[in-house]
Parts: structure tokens; sequence; C-alpha cells
């Protein structure tokens, strides 16, 4: 197995309150550099908090998430956002587009904030990204001018602006119809294959075949964890024929 | 550009609805506010404008300001004296031509010495009490507004006929008399003379024009008997802010009782001081008002933005500068708000100097009295700007303090 990209130890996240529950119950999670890795489960189960937590979103109530090896708990948050920003890229199951900015300025959002390039070199890099994705002829568009799933790709460009280790995905496609469901899982394989982690929330068993490894969750723990394939090789040529398919 | 600046100009452009009620909540405080600010400072400024020229700056009396000490009690602490028989001092300032030289050879203005004295004017209807003022025309000119407040004649007709002299309006009035007209004003029973009316005034101040009456100071000291007495100087100063201290050096100076114009309308100035804090609470006030508009845009925009928010956290954009963001924003309405509240504040005050009234009473017409300056301008400018920007930070902390995951799960 490759080395641990993202690693958590007893992973525990509780919801204090007048009714206390727990999200994440013990989870003890290792994820590779390049490993596709789908959580799955029903509705309430906890796999979109194991998530933020795996995101540095949310701070876990007990247990310890180390990223590239580094202990995250005792950071502040201003420390996690610079994480989040160097290493984390984020999609949702909405867009969260910047509604009044071109794709290209939402691409360029994370990387502005980052700095570190000029803008020229930005610029370049963002619209490779944005092409890349077959998004050439949107780079000026605002959102609201965008189909779902063109949208979905931006948000994708955008989570990969800073070349992030890892991309964490909740329900990317959870608002897209096949065809674009169909593009964007493609997209996230093709991230996978270039060597960056990949963790993916999904309803979507179509999506979870796809990955290296699968886990489910129910009731905040790991009830089952499945690895579709040992060598991302295998996976790519799986990958490259299923993508054939339906065009 | 910088980052920050473009978020927060992109919002604010594109929703031009909600910047313009920003900019109008801004703008019109902001007008409003110069409006007052100008109409108090030009109101105040005018009356004090209007005491300085109508009386003088400087008035030092024959009079001192406690009983003298006697030779024993400067010596010996314990000695205490009372019941001192009335000693026969004769009245007016002593030496006069040496004091009013002494005080010139320093003095920034002018001096006119004057011998004051109560008198009758006899007319057919009856006898009014006057106050006979005995003046040298040329240094009076230098130190009152007699001159500019002539109606008939002028100051120096006063040398053109023996015993002449200056009468309020509102006298002239009430006795009837005319230029040329012949008046007889007497002191007790033993000084009686015939005075010729070579001018009328009006200064304004109905008590004045209703008592006062100008001679030259030869016909005021037989009127008083005081040959070669002068018992007032009357001071006009170059700069009538001075009064104070020149006031202090003359009574150190002469020992005589000098008071400015100061001290002499101390209750008025101590009423200006409450009406410039309340003109201050009343400015205050509307300059919150104008912020509450700009809080409860923010407070708007922040709400409508919090996926924004939640999505910039989530990508790695520190809280500080998410926060900012909301008051630039509130910074940029605010210095448009500004400088459309300016060019309100400008024309208000414009227009209300354009307003007049009429006064029954003394027949003028008055002018609202604006003050203009840029100074006002700038604190109302500054105090605002601090103001939305303050205003912007509590709605922009509580958006930005909010969990990303909270809004992220909720918009699923």
């Amino acid at each position: 197995m490759n080395t641990a990209v993202i690693q958590t130890v007893g992973l525990v996240r509780r919801v204090e309150g007048v009714v206390s529950h727990v999200l994440v119950n013990g989870i003890d999670l290792s994820v590779g550099k390049g490993e596709f890795l789908a959580i799955t489960g029903p509705s309430g189960s906890g796999k979109s908090s194991l998530l933020y937590l795996l995101g540095l979103l949310d701070g876990p109530t007990e247990g310890e998430i180390f990223v590239g090896g580094r202990a995250t708990s005792g950071l502040t948050e201003s420390q996690k956002a610079e994480i989040r920003l160097k290493t984390c890229g984020f999609v949702f199951q909405f867009h969260f587009l910047l509604p009044e900015f071109t794709a290209l300025d939402n691409v360029l959002l994370p990387m502005r904030t980052l700095g570190g390039l000029s803008m020229s070199q930005m610029r370049a890099k963002a619209l490779a990204l944005l092409a890349s994705l077959g998004l050439a002829e949107q780079v000026n568009k605002r959102p609201h001018q965008l189909s779902g799933g063109q949208r979905q790709r931006v948000a994708l460009a955008r989570a990969l602006a800073n070349d992030p280790a890892i991309i964490v995905a909740d329900e990317p496609t959870g608002n897209l119809d096949t065809a674009s469901t169909e593009q964007v899982f493609g997209v996230l394989r093709d991230i996978a294959n270039q060597g960056r982690t990949v963790i993916v929330v999904t309803h979507d068993p179509g999506l979870a075949a796809r990955a290296d490894r699968r886990i489910q969750i129910v009731d905040g723990k790991i009830a089952q964890e499945t690895w579709l394939s040992k060598q991302r090789s295998d996976a790519r040529t799986e990958e490259e024929s299923r993508q054939v398919e339906p065009s | 550009m910088n980052l920050l600046l473009e978020i927060a100009w992109t919002h604010v452009t594109t929703r031009i609805r909600q910047t313009l009620v920003g900019i109008v909540g801004v703008a019109i405080g902001v007008g409003f506010t110069i409006m007052i600010a100008g109409l108090m400072e030009g109101s105040q400024r005018d009356f004090i404008h209007q005491l300085v020229d109508t009386l003088p700056h400087v008035t030092v009396s024959d009079e001192r300001r406690s009983a003298s000490t006697q030779p024993a009690e400067q010596e010996y602490a314990a000695v205490q004296v009372a019941n001192l028989p009335t000693a026969d001092r004769r009245a007016g300032i002593k030496n006069p031509n040496s004091v009013v030289a002494s005080i010139e050879s320093w003095l920034p203005g002018a001096i006119s010495p004057s011998e004051q004295t109560t008198a009758l004017v006899h007319y057919v209807g009856g006898h009014i009490g006057v106050t006979v003022t005995g003046i040298d025309p040329r240094r009076e000119v230098k130190v009152s507004k007699l001159a500019d407040q002539m109606q008939k004649g002028q100051v120096s007709d006063l040398f053109r006929a023996s015993n002449a002299i200056i009468i309020g309006e509102a006298l002239a009035q009430k006795i009837g008399a005319q230029i040329r007209s012949t008046v007889t004003i007497s002191v007790g029973e033993t000084h009686s003379l015939a005075a010729t009316v070579v001018g009328i005034f009006r200064s304004g101040v109905h008590q004045i024009d209703e008592s006062q009456v100008y001679t030259l100071l030869r016909t005021a000291q037989v009127l008083s008997g005081q040959p070669g007495g002068i018992n007032q100087l009357r001071l006009r100063l170059d700069d009538a802010v001075a009064a104070k201290d020149v006031a202090g050096r003359i009574e150190a100076q002469t020992g005589y009782k000098s008071v400015s114009w100061q001290e002499a309308n101390a209750n008025l100035l101590s009423a200006f001081t409450v009406r410039a804090f309340i003109m201050l609470t009343v400015m205050a006030a509307m300059l919150f008002t104008s912020c509450f508009a700009t809080y409860n845009i923010i407070s708007t925009i922040t709400h409508e933005k919090r996926h924004d928010i939640a999505i910039m956290k989530s990508l790695g954009l520190k809280e500080q500068f998410v926060r900012g963001i909301f008051i630039v924003e509130s910074v940029i309405m605010g210095a448009v708000g500004i400088a459309a509240g300016w060019v309100i504040g400008y024309l208000l005050c414009y227009g209300l100097s354009r307003v007049t009234f009429f006064n029954p009473l003394s027949g003028e017409i008055i002018n609202v009295p604006i003050y203009w300056t840029v100074t006002h301008y700038a604190a109302v400018g500054m105090l605002t700007l601090t103001a939305c920007a303050a205003a912007a930070f509590f709605p922009a902390r509580k958006a930005t303090r909010v969990h990303p995951v909270e809004i992220i799960r909720g918009a699923a």
C-alpha cells in the first residue's frame, strides 16, 4: 500500500445538545496517495460528517486526523484554513460557485488567496485547467449561464486550482443528469490516476464501483470495506473501457 | 487589483439596488448633519459677531473691582478695617490723557475715551431718562459701528453745532424730534442745556435706540459737572478673541475695572456651550441612524451571502479575509454615500442661505446664517466612514464566524 496521505485514529464526532447524537463513531482509516476512495452508506449514517472531518472542515470530538503525517487536532482555524487551501480541494453537491464571478475568476479565487504565482501565470494555469475539463468555451461565463454539469466541472477545476494532494467530494453528482454524472466520474477517476487522493461520498453505486476502495458507513462506523482494485493500472484500463461506452 | 477589494467591489456593483439604499442612507445622514452643523455654527457665529460688533470689545470704567485696601491691612494680616467714612473721591478716571496714552502705546486696536452720564430729555409729552455719552467723533468711529448705524446725518456733524446731539431712532420717534430740532437735556436741577439734533442712528437694539444720546465730550462733561472728566474707555481690538487678555492687562496696569465682551456676556457664552452640546448630540444621533442603515444592509448581504462565505471558508480563505470583504463593502458604500452627502449638505446649506425672514419689530430682513467650512465636511466624513466600518464589523463577524459545515449541511 502507498504512504498514507490522510489517516484517522479513533475518530469520533458527537453533536452535543438537547438530544446528543454521534455522527462518527470511532473510525480508523488510512487513505494512500493516488487512491480513489468511495464512502457510501444510507442517509444519516455519518458519511458526510466523516468527509468534513477528513477535509478539516470540521473538528473531531475525539481521535486524531493526520494529513501528510501531521497531526491536526492542535491547529488553529487559521492553520487549518491554510492546509485546506494548499492540500484539500472541495467539491460539494451544490457547486457553490460565487455567482457574481466568471468561471475563470472562480478558479482563480483559491490561487489568488494562496498567492505565489504571478497573475498571468495564474490565469494561464486556470485556463488550462478549465480547458482540460472541456470548458474552454465557458471561461468567461457566470455560473447561471452554465449547465449543471459545467458548473460542477468548474467547481472541480476550482478544487484542483492549487494542485492539492487530496480532493474531497460530497455527492458531486447528486444534482446531475446521467451524462453529466458520467463526465464528473471520468474527471475524478483521472484525478486519482494523476496521483491525487480522491475521497468521494456518494449514493451512486456506479461511481462507487469505479473507486479503488469502497467503505460503507452505518451508524458512524465502517460496516463494510471492499477493495475493488489493488492496482491503479487495472483501474485505468477498466476506466478507459467504460469511458468509451456512453459516447 | 487586490482580491479582497475585487470581491467587495463585485458584490456592491452587482447588487445595485441594495448598494443604492445603503448609499442613500449614508448620504442623507451626512447631508443633514452637515446642514445642521452649518446652521448651528452659523447662527452662533452670527450672534457672537453681532455681539462683538455692537459692543466695545473692552470697556474700562472708573470703578474698581473691590474696595481699596488700607495701608495697615497691607502691612499686618490681623488688621481688619470696618465702617470707613466715605472719602469724597472725584469721579472719573484720573489723568485720563496719560492713561489713554499709556494703553495706546501697546494696544493692538483703537481706544475711545468717553464721559457717560444719565440725563433727562424733556419734550412735549414728558421726560425720558437717557444715557448721554460724550465722545470724540474722530476716535469713536474707530471703536464702534456708530458711523454705519447713522440713518440721518454723520457722526462728524457733532462739530457743526454747539451742543449737538445724535439720538436713536426710537427716541426720535417718541419725542417727535427731527434733524435740527432743539431738545432740552437736564441732569438733576442744576445743569440744563438746549441741544440740537444733528443725527439719528439705529443700532438694531431697541433699548439702545430708545435711550442712547451721543454728544461731544465737552457737552457731556458740562452735563455731568466734571470738566475734563472721562469715566469710560471703550476699546476695539484687531482680534476680538484677545479681549480677555487685553482687559486683564489694562486692569493690572491701571487698577480700573476692565470688562471684556466675553465677561460681559458670560451667561450667553455659557448658553452656547450647552447649545454646542445639543448640536453634537443631534449630529451624533443622525450619524448613528444613518449607520444603522449600513448595519442593516450589511446584515442582509451577509445573510444572503452565507453560501459564499461557507465556500470561501471551506476553500481555505481566512475568516478575517472574508470579514474584510464585507467591511470593505460597507466602506465603499460609506465613501460614495459621504461624497453624495457632501453634495446634499452643500445644496441644503445653499438653499437655506437663500431663505430670508422679515423682522416686523426692527423692520430688517434677516438671512439664515450658515457657516461654511471644510472642517464640517471632513469631520462628518471621517466619522461616518469609521462608523460604517464599525457598523459592518459586527454583522460581518457574526456571519463569518459560522462554521462552513453548518451551511453546507443545511444546503444539502
